[in-house]
């Protein structure tokens, strides 16, 4: 598919080698990439693991345990230890004790000096991380390699550098831990997500009961390891593996003072009602169904990639995807046909190939919601497009999706679908588009493309988005806050503002 | 080669902007109006998808094909003012068998001299190379209009089969734009030959001296309006030359052009791509958005003085598993 000739047009007919002249004919037509896989060498997965409490790996009280697979292959990568409502007890425990023991009585410079160790840690053992995050997550090396890793450890390293400021963080001059955070996170970025809840956590001097999604725990694992390497204290970080009932375990456990979760609003919702009438502090981020506004002065080629960027990295497993596009009418032909040019170069398949674009879809149960909501697209009459491409034929795969003739009242365009889908819409007016994007039950992000630097602001005034990108999409950086409005959640993570969630 | 580049259609003043953008150029407020009313470039989003092509992993077959590829496309570059005949003899030389140990390498696409030098390339290289002169006052293209005429009459005069000429940067940067216009159309004229076929027309914009993408895309599409057959990153005597952003601008230029006009122009990125390692991003850059048309020594070349002895090295690597120290290939 990567070789996928863009030529549409006639061109001059000069490229026929018969007519080139003096030199033969090269026998390959095309420059046709080599797999390059990265060495799966590097990661040395074991046959099962244990839950990480107190400082050990643990085998569950129970006993039970579920698998994990790759999602590009099915192949079975490790049995994982189920935590049940007796482990996640044993958990918190041994987090209360850290933390009363330990962590709390810690001077913020000590505590920041370990937050440095990990970050240290995490980028040199960083190849292992990338290649192992692939291989559960289905995400391709480039991007584990090239974004994943690397932000997580960034955020390490700017939230160690906080440890010992709090007081000037503008929370009052002597603000102090929650205690216990019980933190549940999403399977899209599993490393990512990890660090977002579990730096300013420490940092702030707060212990932690995390529980990674049930298909993707590994990386969590490792980064348990990377903690016993670092000496931290026993207890001061818990990993609980598990699936929903283990969530809801972390989340209902009496001595957890502090709820952190990022996933779907579904079980955002279920979370806030767990919690209510309890004293415990709850940040939610949950679903998003960006809009990306492009206006006709917009720089097309990279609004194109931003476009392709928006929607198309990680699969669209990503919270605050650009996955409603607004194309100013004017130029929405010419965007469409050079967006569906550069999908044609979007190279498929094996993740751990360092060309590989889009990798694939996490799990079965995932793959079967995006066919839903895109079959569901195409009953409402929006035209469905992908390019041609050969997907492969073990695991989950989905191509690269655009819906064009998309309005407002689709299900496709207010349902997040959490996939590499496209909806597009278009609008004629600054007003128009900023009213279309702002009628969704979501909040979380936006992107804006212009040239005009006043309407950029206008816009991004007038937007109900947590984050709103400018000529860019999918930014992350640890100095940033980020979070949603409406259903899309509440609380910030990053930056400054993502220390006030962890302190009173 | 020639046949391959003497397509029909092309614009100049005596052989006519392609329909629809006539209007263009009926006034220097009409030229300007069209080329700043092309889609800006976003500088940041450039860099980054420049950078991001840039971390393709190609290896075996791929790097194969493409070390071949490279060599191809090479226009073997002496631009000295210490130039001599000696010397260019040598190099035009190497053009032909660029390593003399192993005939299965193939030519280079050409090699590039001044004026003064063609007809002693020529005799080496024959039919066999190009001959790529530079004409125009090269490299700073500041001349009286008659004496770049003639300097380009007298290349093509000497046996040159291309011409890389440079862009009056004063008058585009100061916006005069149907100055710069027709200064080319007037050097694409001038490359005529009297049986009728022409020298073939690079146009190189110094884009180190434009600084801005925005005017690199603008250049772009004045160049190939008044009749360039490639559009030519730098002279390589101004820094920064060549780089991998710039000419992902110009290669979207030209695969725009083509889904207007129909007609296909080449690129040249030249100085500062000294590894295979480099060309390779080049290459990829080529093929992902030009597109595969595009990697043809006639519409992709590279400008290059020490990256042939790289490539070459690379190529004796890949198939023998050993590499060789730089003494086991020539200088020139």
């Amino acid at each position: 598919m990567a070789d996928t000739s863009v030529s549409t047009s006639s061109a001059t007919g000069a490229t026929d080698p018969e007519t080139t002249g003096t030199r033969p004919a090269d026998p390959r037509a095309a420059f046709d990439y080599a797999p390059a896989p990265e060495s799966r060498a590097v990661v040395d997965i074991r046959s099962s693991y244990g839950l990480f409490v107190n400082g050990e790996f643990v085998d569950p009280v129970g006993g039970t345990s579920f698998k994990t697979i790759s999602p590009a292959t099915e192949e079975v990568l490790a049995e994982v230890g189920e935590a049940s409502v007796e482990d996640v007890d044993l958990a918190v425990r041994a987090a209360r004790r850290a933390y009363t023991r330990v962590w709390s009585k810690m001077p913020g410079r000590e505590r920041g000096k370990y937050l440095f160790r990990i970050a240290r840690i995490m980028q040199e053992r960083s190849r292992e991380l990338a290649v192992l995050e692939t291989i559960d997550n289905g995400k391709p090396i480039r991007e584990s390699r090239d974004v994943d890793v690397p932000t997580a450890a960034a955020h390490f390293f700017y939230y160690a550098g906080w440890a010992d400021k709090l007081e000037h963080a503008g929370f009052g001059n002597d603000p102090r831990p929650l205690g216990v955070a019980g933190q549940v996170i999403p399977w899209n970025f599993p490393l990512l997500m990890l660090s977002w809840k579990i730096a300013p956590a420490l940092a702030a001097g707060n212990t932690v009961v995390l529980k990674p999604a049930e298909t993707t725990p590994l990386t969590a694992l490792l980064f348990a390891e990377i903690c016993q390497q670092a000496d931290l204290p026993p207890g001061v970080v818990n990993i609980v593996t598990g699936a929903g009932e283990t969530g809801s375990a972390v989340v209902a456990h009496d001595d957890v003072d502090k709820v952190a979760f990022t996933g779907s609003t579904e079980v955002g919702r279920m979370i806030a009602k767990t919690v209510a009438g309890t004293d415990k502090r709850v940040t939610l981020e949950l679903g998003g169904k960006a809009a990306n506004i492009v206006f006709d002065d917009a720089p097309l080629d990279q609004a194109v990639e931003g476009i392709v960027n928006g929607i198309f990295f990680n699969q669209g497993h990503v919270c605050c995807a650009g996955s409603r596009l607004l194309v100013q009418e004017s130029v929405a032909d010419e965007v469409m046909e050079r967006l569906k040019r550069r999908m044609s170069t979007l190279r498929i398949g094996d993740p751990l190939d360092k060309n590989t674009d889009v990798g694939a879809i996490n799990s079965a149960e995932q793959l079967a919601k995006i066919h839903e909501l895109s079959d569901v697209g195409e009953a409402e009459g929006a035209g469905r497009w992908s390019p041609p491409c050969d997907l492969p034929a073990r695991g989950f795969w989905f191509p690269p999706t655009v819906f064009t003739g998309v309005s407002q009242a689709h299900r496709i365009a207010r349902e997040e679908i959490f996939g590499p889908v496209l909806s597009v819409l278009t609008f004629r007016t600054p007003a128009e588009a900023v009213e279309k994007a702002n009628n969704s039950p979501f909040g979380l992000s936006a992107g804006v493309w212009t040239d005009k630097g006043s309407r950029i602001l206008w816009v991004a005034n007038q937007l109900r988005a947590g984050v709103v990108w400018a000529n860019t999409f999918n930014k992350f950086d640890p100095t940033s806050p980020f979070g949603g409005y409406k259903e899309s959640g509440y609380g910030r993570e990053g930056g400054r503002h993502g220390l006030e969630g962890y302190l009173a | 080669m020639t046949t391959a580049l003497s397509s029909p259609g092309f614009a100049g003043s005596s052989y006519g902007v392609p329909v629809g953008l006539a209007d263009a150029i009926s006034s220097d407020a009409a030229l300007r109006r069209f080329l700043h009313g092309l889609p800006g470039v976003d500088q940041v989003g450039a860099d980054a998808r420049a950078a991001t092509l840039a971390t393709r992993s190609i290896k075996t077959t791929a790097k194969e094909f493409a070390l071949e590829l490279g060599i191809r496309m090479v226009d073997l570059t002496t631009l000295e003012g210490q130039d001599t005949h000696g010397k260019v003899r040598a190099l035009c030389a190497k053009a032909l068998r660029p390593d003399p140990a192993d005939p299965t390498v193939p030519s280079t696409a050409a090699v590039c001299v001044y004026a003064d030098m063609v007809a002693t390339a020529k005799q080496v290289v024959g039919d066999q190379v190009n001959v790529a002169a530079v004409a125009t006052a090269f490299p700073s293209g500041r001349a009286a209009r008659d004496i770049k005429l003639m300097d380009t009459a007298d290349a093509v005069e000497a046996g040159a089969d291309e011409v890389d000429m440079v862009i009056d940067r004063g008058a585009f940067l100061s916006g005069r734009y149907l100055e710069v216009f027709e200064e080319i159309a007037a050097v694409r004229d001038a490359c005529a030959r009297p049986d009728g076929s022409a020298a073939h027309l690079k146009v190189i914009l110094e884009t180190g001296e434009l600084a801005t993408y925005d005017n690199v895309r603008r250049a772009s599409w004045l160049a190939m309006m008044a009749g360039a057959h490639f559009i030519k990153t730098s002279t390589g005597k101004i820094s920064p030359a060549a780089t991998l952003p710039v000419t992902l601008v110009m290669l979207e230029a030209v695969r725009d052009w083509r889904e207007t006009t129909g007609q296909m122009v080449g690129v040249k990125p030249a100085g500062g791509i000294r590894t295979a390692k480099d060309a390779i991003k080049y290459l990829v850059i080529v093929n992902e958005v030009a597109g595969p048309d595009w990697l043809d020594p006639d519409w992709f070349r590279f400008g290059a003085s020490t990256l042939l002895n790289d490539l070459l090295m690379q190529r004796t690597k890949m198939r023998t598993g050993r590499y060789s120290g730089p003494d086991y290939f020539t200088l020139d």
